[in-house]
């Protein structure tokens, strides 16, 4: 097995321990409520994955996890296929 | 940190979309002329551990929890501009799939963990390990302030961008997101020590790419 794969395993296990995070507000969530702006901000016009609960799974803790390991994939796809653009579209500019 | 749509001035998403659009557009040309065989997975990697890290929300003090950012240890491993590249990709997928920061907000969201947090990170880690010796312990020391370095400057550039919005006083707003992310910033600089420690470990060459 590739170095990188037994990464990839292991960023989908960190995935996995997503419902355990905590719920309290993030840092500037915590000050926009208690400097009073937090109702300045917008929902978003579309939702896909809102807040990192996939929708229509009842059980949240499996719709946080499922979440977790579409958006790890993805990021590992499309971070790995840009970076292997941008590598190989320079070797042809090089021939 | 992530702002979302309606805390920021049409001013202020202007400038940091163009500043932000600039800093992507030159990340890829400085990944296009340097990146290497080894770094291509190593990216790949490093975007999927940013976002499932940033998922784990970790409590702090006062009901409030803080995540990894996760620039500092892209910076620290690949480079600044890598960084950039990386940071800007997770930012986008999480604003336009998890709507976890405004669309609007994207712009200056890529701009404080993104590019503050990369460079910050990067330039504050050369500076420590080179002031230490350069050895196994000076960098684990330099990754953790880096780390601190990059969530508290990031957290200071948020707090300027709010400002100049008008959307809160520098005197209310600045010492409390900086006061937060003094503390989120020690738990950024205990993960990117922590995972540094590892890669030293099981795989030192990845300590040793050509920084882009």
């Amino acid at each position: 097995m590739k170095w990188w794969q037994i990464g990839l395993i292991a960023c989908l296990l960190v995935a996995f321990l997503s419902p355990l995070a905590s719920s309290s507000p993030d840092g500037l969530e915590r000050v926009a409520e208690d400097k009073g702006f937090l109702g300045l901000g917008r929902e978003a016009p579309f939702q896909i994955i809102a807040d990192y609960v996939f929708p229509g799974i009842e059980n949240e803790v499996v719709a946080t996890i499922l979440a977790g390991l579409i958006g790890t994939i993805i990021l590992f796809g499309v971070v790995y296929g840009i970076a292997w653009l941008l590598k190989s579209r320079r070797r042809e500019a090089a021939k | 940190m992530h702002i979302p749509d309606g805390f920021l001035s049409v001013a202020t998403v202007a400038s940091t979309c163009v500043v932000s659009a600039g800093g992507i557009g030159n990340a890829v040309r400085v990944a296009n002329s340097k990146l290497g065989e080894k770094h291509v997975p190593l990216m790949g990697v490093l975007a999927a551990f940013i976002f499932a890290a940033q998922m784990l929300n970790f409590p702090i003090a006062g009901g409030t929890s803080g995540h990894l950012i996760g620039a500092a240890l892209a910076a620290i491993l690949l480079g600044p501009w890598a960084s950039v590249l990386i940071m800007s990709c997770v930012l986008i997928a999480q604003c336009l799939i998890f709507q976890d920061g405004g669309l609007l907000a994207l712009g200056a969201n890529i701009f404080n963990m993104g590019i503050i947090a990369s460079f910050s990170s990067y330039y504050l880690y050369r500076s420590v390990t080179s002031f230490l010796g350069g050895n196994g312990r000076s960098k684990l020391i330099g990754g953790f302030i880096a780390a601190w370095g990059s969530v508290f400057l990031a957290s200071i550039a948020c707090a300027i961008e709010l400002v100049v919005s008008g959307t809160s006083p520098l005197a209310v707003v600045l010492p409390v997101m900086a006061g937060f992310h003094a503390l989120i910033g020690v738990g950024e600089g205990l993960i990117t020590a922590g995972v540094l420690s590892f890669v030293a470990v099981t795989r030192p060459d990845l300590l040793q790419l050509q920084r882009i």
